[in-house]
């Protein structure tokens, strides 16, 4: 799902590529804030779940296969700044020692599936928190609804690049309906797995999701008597 | 897991490709992609002569077009798309091979097929002739941040630890009959990347710890050669 090398113009790789540098900057204070001195190890680490993650693939149909982007899964885990920060390094290790996705739509590609996701996904999985009961096991639900936003949002940023810096001159209403109808599709599995990965790890350890820990501080300790002699 | 380890994609030589410093390669790499880019679509002498000069390069580094091409399997996806703008794009109609094509389509899709090959070409050349701890030294070089050094190199360092435990897990549930890639089988799959995530995470925190217990202070002490 990386865009190559000659998909986008010139200026419209190096516009994206300066929005970028400066999310990825912003990110690494943010990232300070959310991970303190563990960040260089722990985001490291994420990072290299993420890859691992998406390297399973699943098919979609018509003989090709998708695999999780996993914006909104790192965002709800760890945080959006180190999820920009984790996305954005695989996609830098992957165009760098893997050859998968251009280098000059790197910037393309951190906006798309670093930043785009990874800000959608956050943003609605912090609205429904706010809207839905405040318990832990609406956490699973509202990721997953945001991981099912995130990516035709993503598809859908990736259109209006393609109709400024697109080198070609196609029916834009023809490839919108495209990517969209495709990428909602894909959305779901996207959310389904989010859903269930976050839910596990909420069963398991709810501390570590930083989603979840606004919720974990409000809950109150609970001493129960008589059960234990 | 220690340094010196290579990638999947490195192929170990001594050409000068292999002994040029690593951030001057990046900076070669990007510089050559952004005039491949900005070449006019139809400029079909001077991409020839772009071509040529990554084959040139290919051919110092003695990486052998054997290694390379298997590799290449990464642009299939967005070779389908080439293949199909010259039927989903618009203006003057033209015949190829008797079929009914979109002319700008057509061009673009060529172009796009040219310059994405050369890209993946030339990318799979840096990978194959630069060593991980290299490239994360040419970074530094080029003024990244420190902390996004570090975090690279934390990623590459476990990679092949993270992606075998993903390995094992994924064996272990083929051989209780499970099939990961089958949509009925998700929730056995996401509870194994949770599981995943968990140890990743903690293997994080244990190694945070490991390194503050050896004088960490927010700087990586320089080791090994420095080239």
């Amino acid at each position: 799902m990386h865009v190559p090398d000659g998909f986008l113009d010139a200026p419209t790789s190096a516009a994206t590529g300066a929005v970028a540098v400066a999310a990825v900057a912003l990110s690494l204070r943010g990232a300070r804030r959310e991970l303190d001195d563990r960040t260089a190890p722990a985001a490291g680490l994420v990072a290299t779940f993420v890859f691992a993650a998406q390297m399973i693939n699943f098919p979609v149909g018509a003989g090709t296969s998708g695999h999780l982007m996993g914006g909104a899964l790192a965002a709800v885990l760890v945080g959006p700044w180190t999820a920009v920060l984790c996305v954005s390094v695989v996609l830098v290790v992957q165009a760098l020692l893997m050859a998968d996705g251009g280098i000059t739509a790197l910037g393309t590609n951190i906006t798309l599936i670093g930043i785009v996701t990874v800000a959608v996904g956050w943003t609605v999985f912090v609205a429904l928190r706010r809207v839905l009961p405040r318990r832990l096991s609406m956490v699973a639900p509202a990721a997953a609804v945001g991981a099912l936003i995130s990516v035709p949002v993503a598809a859908l940023v990736f259109t209006a690049l393609f109709s400024v810096g697109g080198n070609v001159s196609v029916d834009l209403g023809a490839v919108l309906t495209a990517m969209l109808g495709w990428h909602t599709v894909i959305g779901i599995g996207e959310a389904v797995v989010t859903g269930l990965v976050v839910a596990t790890v909420v069963a398991t350890r709810p501390d570590l999701v930083h989603g979840a820990r606004p919720l974990l501080f409000e809950r109150e300790l609970e001493v129960r008597t008589g059960a234990v002699r | 897991m220690g340094a010196g380890h290579g990638h999947r994609l490195h192929f170990h030589g001594h050409s000068p490709v292999h002994r040029a410093p690593a951030h001057l390669k990046v900076l070669a790499l990007v510089g050559f992609m952004l005039v491949v880019v900005a070449t006019p679509r139809q400029a079909y002498p001077l991409l020839a002569l772009e071509a040529a000069v990554l084959l040139g390069v290919v051919a110092l580094s003695r990486v052998p077009l054997r290694y390379l091409l298997p590799r290449m399997v990464v642009e299939v996806p967005f070779v389908v798309f080439a293949v199909l703008m010259p039927f989903i794009a618009h203006g003057p109609r033209t015949e190829v091979l008797g079929v009914s094509v979109s002319e700008p389509g057509l061009v673009a899709g060529v172009a796009l097929l040219v310059k994405g090959t050369i890209g993946v070409l030339a990318s799979l050349t840096l990978a194959a002739t630069t060593e991980p701890q290299d490239l994360l030294r040419g970074l530094q070089r080029l003024r990244t941040p420190d902390l996004v050094v570090q975090i690279m190199g934390f990623m590459i360092r476990y990679l092949d630890v993270v992606t075998a435990e993903l390995g094992r897990m994924l064996t272990a549930l083929r051989s209780r009959g499970c099939d990961p890639r089958s949509p009925r089988h998700w929730p056995v799959l996401a509870r194994s990347l949770g599981a995943l995530f968990i140890r990743s995470y903690e293997r994080g925190e244990r190694v945070h710890l490991a390194m503050l217990s050896r004088g960490y202070d927010g700087r990586l002490p320089q080791t090994g050669e420095t080239r």
